[in-house]
């Protein structure tokens, strides 16, 4: 299940999407690599979601070639992704904010002890298993019996996180994780991201935000209206002309004249 | 509240959190007021105390023995709907759906001469059969179960009434406590017992069984862990690999089950079925369950809560006669307790929110 760091985990070769008539992607490349955190920028309709879409299994892709292990691959389904440990954190369906937190952590993929028809939950073994694989990603909980819910945004983010390092992603998914939060707990989101990073897991984290991915990315992705506007390792640039690729370029050259009294 | 996690700048070594290896637990008065029931508790014993002070009757044993019965027929319900309410539906059709059961029974056996026993089985297929049409119905649709099983409840209101009228040309089954395998059925489903001069009567103790066998699904199963799920956040629960259209189906299938147990213990005790019986009783178990904690949104709730609404019911039911007040007021009284459940429930959770 380990695999070296800098292993190529995921490929993909001019990878387009056609909706019916309208092309919602085309001619992406990029590589996931374990060790690695691939950001994905992009505005909003710029094909994020279309692409992360390719490679969870809830779509195909029309063009292109993706290969997972070296192996061309197309995922009929998010369980086969799941099964090939791809793993991805949705920000808005992540957990169930009414049940505690250990419930959150094994939904799903319950542990359970006896035999035949009256097999029940492990409770003790899986609040044991919840707050020690929370301790190892850093997360403290005052109560593993606490309702989720009760828990920030980003810290449901986290216990998402630790939930799909546990069940053995090799490639974790964020989408969008930071978005709808604030400085203080995007900057935990970034932090257990990094350390899914140190995991040795293959990260792609999508967003919006320059300042965030570039806090903890290796390799950029500019989409935009569906094509590559920029793939470059982290050497090769700054924060300022991320930020400048981002914000459209040109498009804001022209604004910032546009606006100037 | 918001920096109960806390960031570490490194990997710490498990089961660091102050409390040693178990890891801190919050009080036990928090325990106590997050679960689903206390509010109904608290509510059950202000109510008894209020009869067993301004009536008489009340404070016998008998009156306890009575009380229980009355709870226990809703009570058995009022479990299966608190489940199918957890995991996020209603189910409208199952008061009637009690009826339909004891008419299958009791026509079928009495009309083809078969012994009562395969009357009892047909019914607990065409209960099972009923429950499945809801839930299936229900999640391949997607629409609102209301509706879905306010359909189902016209429709068997109509069903019970039409083909009892149509058969015996009266809207009551005939009395089969003179055929094969009646008393048999009648040991399991209706029997009582004599402890010091009063009668208590099976169901009871079947009421308590299932009341013990849902808590224990709910709470140490994996299939409880899904109807929490299920009713809290369908699509989160669909993104882990639940399955979510099983365990609804599954949930309605339970409550067929229940009526059909329920309409078993109906038609054994009282050997004929009034067609028209069981409307306005789904409403009765809804409440009970509200009562006993469940949020009409699903995801919450408890089958001991459930237990306890249904004895709040029997006592205030018979509390009412008991006290020698007008029981034309037991509605109104209802009506002010689920008010009253509701707003509990609501001030406790925020109570529980706010340590």
């Amino acid at each position: 299940m380990v695999t070296s760091v800098g292993t190529t985990l995921i490929e993909m070769e001019n990878v387009g999407k056609d909706y019916g008539a309208i092309r919602a992607l085309s001619d992406v490349s990029l590589t996931v690599r374990a060790g690695e955190i691939t950001c994905v920028l992009g505005d909003n309709g710029a094909g994020k979601s279309t692409l992360i879409k390719i490679m969870s299994g809830l779509h195909q892709h029309t063009s292109g070639v993706m290969r997972v292990d070296g192996e061309e691959t197309e995922f009929g389904s998010p369980r086969e992704a799941l099964d090939r440990g791809i793993a991805t954190v949705y920000q808005d369906l992540a957990v169930v904010s009414l049940m505690e937190v250990w419930r959150n952590f094994f939904l799903g993929s319950e542990v359970r002890r006896g035999m035949g028809p009256v097999k029940m939950l492990d409770a003790d073994g899986m609040r044991r298993t919840a707050r020690e694989e929370l301790a190892k990603m850093g997360i403290e909980l005052a109560d593993i019996d606490q309702p989720i819910g009760e828990l920030s945004g980003g810290q449901r983010q986290c216990v998402a996180i630790a939930r799909a390092v546990y069940f053995g992603a090799r490639v974790l998914i964020l989408d969008e994780p930071t978005a709808a939060l604030g400085v203080k707990q995007s900057g935990v989101v970034l932090k257990y991201t990094a350390r899914a990073r140190d995991a040795g897991l293959g990260v792609v984290f999508i967003t919006h935000n320059p300042h965030h991915a570039f806090l903890v990315g290796d390799h950029f992705i500019v989409l935009k209206r569906g094509r590559m506007n920029l793939d470059c390792r982290r050497s090769e640039i700054n924060l300022d002309q991320l930020t400048q690729e981002m914000a459209g370029g040109d498009e804001l050259d022209t604004l910032a004249h546009e606006l100037r009294r | 509240m918001s920096d109960v996690v806390e960031a570490r700048p490194g990997p710490g070594p498990a089961g660091t959190g102050p409390g040693g290896d178990d890891g801190p637990r919050r009080s036990m008065l928090r325990q106590l007021f997050l679960r689903p029931e206390t509010g109904s508790l608290v509510g059950a014993v202000v109510i008894f105390v209020l009869f067993f002070v301004v009536a008489g009757p009340f404070r016998r044993v008998e009156s306890f023995a009575t009380i229980t019965y009355e709870a226990s027929v809703l009570g058995i319900m009022a479990v299966a709907v608190a489940l199918l309410m957890i995991g996020g539906e209603f189910d409208l059709s199952a008061g009637v759906a009690v009826t339909t059961s004891a008419i299958t029974a009791a026509e079928l056996s009495y009309q083809l001469t078969l012994n009562v026993w395969v009357g009892v089985i047909a019914a607990l297929a065409v209960s099972l059969a009923i429950g499945w049409f809801n839930g299936y119905l229900v999640v391949r649709t997607g629409l609102p179960s209301f509706l879905v099983t306010l359909g189902t409840f016209l429709m068997l209101q109509g069903v019970n009434l039409a083909v009892t009228r149509q058969i015996t040309g009266t809207v009551s089954t005939q009395r089969i406590s003179d055929m094969d395998g009646f008393g048999s059925l009648e040991a399991i489903f209706a029997s009582e017992w004599d402890i010091g001069g009063v009668r208590f009567r099976t169901v009871i103790l079947w009421w308590l069984l299932f009341v013990a066998v849902a808590t224990w699904v709910l709470l140490r199963t994996r299939v409880g862990n899904w109807i929490f799920a299920v009713g809290g956040n369908e699509a989160s629960a669909r993104a882990v690999g639940v399955p979510v259209a099983k365990v609804k189906i599954g949930l309605y299938m339970a409550v067929g089950f229940a009526a059909w147990f329920v309409g078993m213990h109906l038609l054994f005790s009282l050997q004929t079925v009034q067609a028209g019986e069981g409307v306005g009783n789904e409403f009765q178990y809804i409440i009970a369950a509200v009562i006993g904690g469940c949020l009409l949104t699903g995801g919450y709730g408890s089958a001991i809560g459930a237990a306890i609404g249904a004895f709040i019911f029997g006592m205030t039911r018979q509390g009412i006669v008991y006290a020698g007040w007008n029981p034309d007021w037991y509605m109104t009284f209802l009506g002010a307790m689920l008010i009253l459940a509701t707003l509990t429930n609501l001030y406790v959770k925020k109570l529980a929110a706010r340590r």
